[in-house]
């Protein structure tokens, strides 16, 4: 029975997508109803999956899950199949909320309701219209021209998370997660009007691209080595002993080596450095795309993939034994990630930027957890971070809608994404306000209420408890950071008083965007719950570890879980609390950006990384390929040999022409024979004078001849 | 009878030369047609001579002579025919005016 519903996971998404696209493209009421309709339809799925998991004991020991043989290879078969286990059933709750919630607030988002636009334009985004009521006109936000086309592509988007989350083999998860790839650029590029957009798109395939080809190549490394792509078949203790025990090359085992290529792949898509990049620009993206692929469900799944991977990763790996290669680089570059990306998100001032590095800085800490072997922790923080995340994008989402009513309202041109010309929108928009503020405090670890706080701590606890002082200390820094800008972020935006006039007339926006956000507020909170520690003081062993319990039983061995001790706790309140309270004090009296001090230009121009790869990448690439490949190469060498070609073709044809055709066909074989009628013709025409004596004289003649030769030769 | 067959094969000759010299040197249609009339002469001249020297047994010589009379008095009733509708026409009977057909 769940094996069933469990193939019939992602596939209506697809049909929806399909749907839209070839028959209700006009009709954008059907369609969001459809997209809805089938998003509501795999969460029904997903929760009667997820329930269904909770109610088998040791539910790790016996996952659901089938198999069918797919292609035949040689003797054998390479099979594909579907598996939920603790992992992925708690993957695909957040994935089932997440989405059903970004769809309903995509109605609202793009403006359903709302007349056309007065001068809307396909690839661009609305403009507003101009309606008159009672006399008067005014502006009014107007509806999305491609509304349909957005609900095709993110159910296209969702059927590509479910696919990945409930692959139970290496290759339909790569199918899953190239689908995304795919939908992340049709998304970002939406308003493809916007050169900007255009750019982003490009910039996200393309970087991500690097990711997937290292990951495609640690996919075929698995293949060729195990035979399979089966999770279930390598991570049997006999192969992963095989794996780790071989030795591969740069003096790394063969496990080590797919599992650095996989997580080059995990890199590219969880926007790690270095190949963060693409996430900040994606931006230019619809909101609900931002939150949906780019901060819940997208990068996660670059996590997800990481974590499904662990116990390759770690083959050979027991606690209490020093990292080895892989697992010390994927540390080194999750620490270093969420260090560097919450120093950016300081200075930024568009709020969806300081989001988008805020996710980088947060998939950098799940990396680091994963790295440092804190397996749960990844997966916790994964799942709060997702929910969590999503609700600060809706929210910025919110403000961004609100302000741009305020906007049109006053026909001031002010960006309505900037911080700086918003404050004093918490009584413009409660709800928006409240929800978030929630998933600002659990992003920042606001203790005990939130679930980051608990998902955070437990990070803290294990790289502490573990004995990792320096992932330990970066991770702290990268929290008091976030905690930081997280309330700079609130108090720009909500605080204090309007700075503009749009943001006087600010108003909230639909319910098909605030319920969303409501709902997401209450796992924003609750979630963390699930994985209260069981020695935490107080609260700990009243409600079971039950997270910690439940995806832990993933692994063939439960981990243990860390002891626990005050110092990782005690930091984790002191950056928390003491980044928001530093975040108040200082932003609470600055109100433009000349008066604030960290728009440092380091920190302003992302360390400069962009330029940096403008210079060492892209610029050398353009070089290569206007002057040496095309100028060079194309041009004069390639080009030069088909010019030769051509010219010595065309000499011989010219010849041809000249010698051959002009001369023996046409002079002499064609006008020749014509001469030589025409000219014998006119000459014996004069025979023909017409008199009969002249005729008679000729045939008498032509008779006394043969006469006479008759005569004298014969006779 | 010692005439020879060859005065009268001399004869026939000369007959034929002043015919054909008739037809090719006259201008007139019906001179040309006199002269045509002579040759055709000079040939029944031949035919009855050759008749009466060789085998007066067989009548051959004097039947084709006969039938030459006949084709001969055909070939004038058409010729002069064909010269009077000409002249009606051109008012001409020189054979170099009648030129019609020419290029």
């Amino acid at each position: 029975m769940e094996k069933y519903i469990i193939w019939l996971l992602p596939i209506p998404p697809l049909i929806s997508f399909f749907a839209i696209i070839l028959f209700t493209n006009k009709r954008k009421a059907v369609s969001h109803g459809i997209a809805i309709g089938a998003a509501g339809l795999s969460w029904l799925g997903s929760m009667f999956i997820f329930i269904r998991a909770l109610g088998v004991k040791e539910f790790g020991r016996q996952i659901f899950g089938s198999s069918i043989n797919w292609l035949p290879t040689g003797s054998t078969w390479l099979k594909v199949g579907v598996q939920i286990d603790p992992l992925s059933a708690v993957v695909i709750f957040f994935v089932a909320w997440t989405v059903l919630a970004i769809f309903i607030y995509s109605v609202g988002y793009h403006n359903f309701g709302q007349p056309k636009g007065d001068h809307d334009v396909a690839g661009l985004p609305p403009h507003g219209a101009t309606i008159s009521e009672h006399g008067q006109t005014h502006s009014v936000p107007s509806i999305e021209p491609m509304y349909s086309r957005f609900f095709a592509f993110i159910s296209l988007f969702a059927f590509g998370m479910y696919t990945l989350v409930v692959s139970d083999n290496l290759l339909t998860l790569f199918v899953g997660w190239e689908i995304m790839g795919l939908c992340s650029y049709l998304l970002i590029g939406f308003w493809f009007g916007k050169p900007s957009a255009r750019n982003a798109a490009v910039k996200a395939f393309m970087t991500t691209r690097i990711g997937d080809v290292f990951m495609l190549l640690g996919i075929a490394f698995v293949y060729s080595f195990t035979g399979s792509l089966s999770f279930s078949e390598i991570f049997k203790p006999a192969m992963l002993t095989a794996l780790s025990s071989t030795p591969a090359f740069f003096g790394l085992s063969a496990a080590g080596i797919i599992g650095l290529f996989l997580f080059i792949g995990t890199v590219g898509k969880s926007a790690q450095w270095p190949l963060h990049v693409w996430l900040p620009d994606a931006m230019e993206g619809p909101t609900p795309v931002s939150a949906m692929i780019h901060a819940a469900t997208m990068v996660s799944a670059g996590v997800y993939m990481i974590i499904r991977m662990f116990p390759l990763i770690s083959a050979g790996w027991t606690e209490g034994m020093p990292l080895n290669t892989t697992m010390s680089a994927i540390a080194f570059i999750g620490a270093f990630t969420a260090l560097f990306a919450a120093s950016i998100a300081l200075a930024q001032n568009d709020i969806k930027r300081v989001l988008a590095y805020s996710t980088i800085s947060q998939l950098g800490f799940m990396v680091a957890a994963l790295g440092i072997g804190a397996y749960v922790a990844a997966a916790f923080h994964l799942v709060t971070h997702a929910f969590f995340k999503a609700l600060l994008f809706l929210g910025s989402g919110s403000v961004i809608h609100g302000m741009e009513h305020g906007v049109l309202h006053t026909g001031e041109h002010t960006d309505a994404q900037d911080m700086f010309n918003m404050g004093g929108l918490r009584k413009k928009m409660p709800i928006t306000f409240w929800t978030f503020l929630i998933g600002g405090l659990a992003l920042s670890g606001f203790p005990v209420l939130t679930a980051g706080f608990w998902s955070k701590d437990e990070i803290f606890a294990e790289a502490f408890g573990k004995g990792h002082i320096v992932v330990f200390i970066t991770l702290a820094v990268a929290a008091f950071l976030t905690a930081f800008y997280t309330m700079r972020q609130i108090t720009l935006t909500f605080l204090g008083e309007p700075r503009t006039k749009a943001a006087e007339h600010a108003s909230e926006t639909t319910w098909t965007m605030t319920v969303p956000l409501i709902v997401l507020a209450i796992f924003a909170i609750g979630f963390g719950w699930v994985g209260i520690p069981a020695q935490f003081p107080f609260l700990g062993g009243h409600i079971a570890n039950w997270f910690h319990e439940f995806v832990g039983g993933t692994l063939t061995e439960l981990p243990q879980e860390v002891g626990f001790s005050w110092v990782p706790l005690i930091t984790s309140l002191v950056v928390a609390l003491g980044g928001l309270f530093c975040g108040w004090l200082v932003y609470r009296k600055i109100k433009s950006p000349q008066e604030d001090f960290l728009q440092i230009p380091v920190l302003k121009n992302k360390w400069y990384f962009d330029e940096i790869y403008d210079y060492v990448f892209i610029k050398p690439a353009t070089w290569i390929a206007e002057k040496f490949t095309s100028l060079y190469m194309d041009q004069t060498v390639i080009d030069g040999v088909l010019h030769s070609v051509a010219r010595f073709s065309l000499f011989l044809g010219v010849s041809f022409r000249t010698y051959i055709d002009k001369r023996v066909i046409n002079e002499f074989m064609g006008d020749g024979t014509g001469n030589v009628v025409k000219t014998s013709g006119s000459g014996l025409r004069k025979i023909q004078a017409g008199r009969i004596q002249y005729y008679m004289v000729a045939s008498i003649t032509v008779l006394v001849i043969f006469a006479l030769l008759f005569y004298f030769l014969v006779l | 009878m010692s005439v020879p067959l060859s005065w009268y094969l001399i004869l026939a000759a000369a007959l034929f030369s002043i015919g054909l010299f008739g037809v090719l040197s006259r201008k007139n249609a019906i001179a040309i047609l006199l002269g045509v009339e002579l040759m055709l002469n000079a040939v029944n001249i031949n035919l009855v001579a050759f008749w009466r020297y060789l085998d007066p047994s067989q009548m051959g010589g004097q039947v084709f002579a006969v039938i030459v009379f006949a084709v001969a008095a055909a070939e004038v009733a058409v010729g002069l025919a064909l010269i009077i509708s000409v002249y009606r026409r051109r008012k001409t009977v020189v054979a170099d005016e009648i030129d019609l057909m020419k290029w």
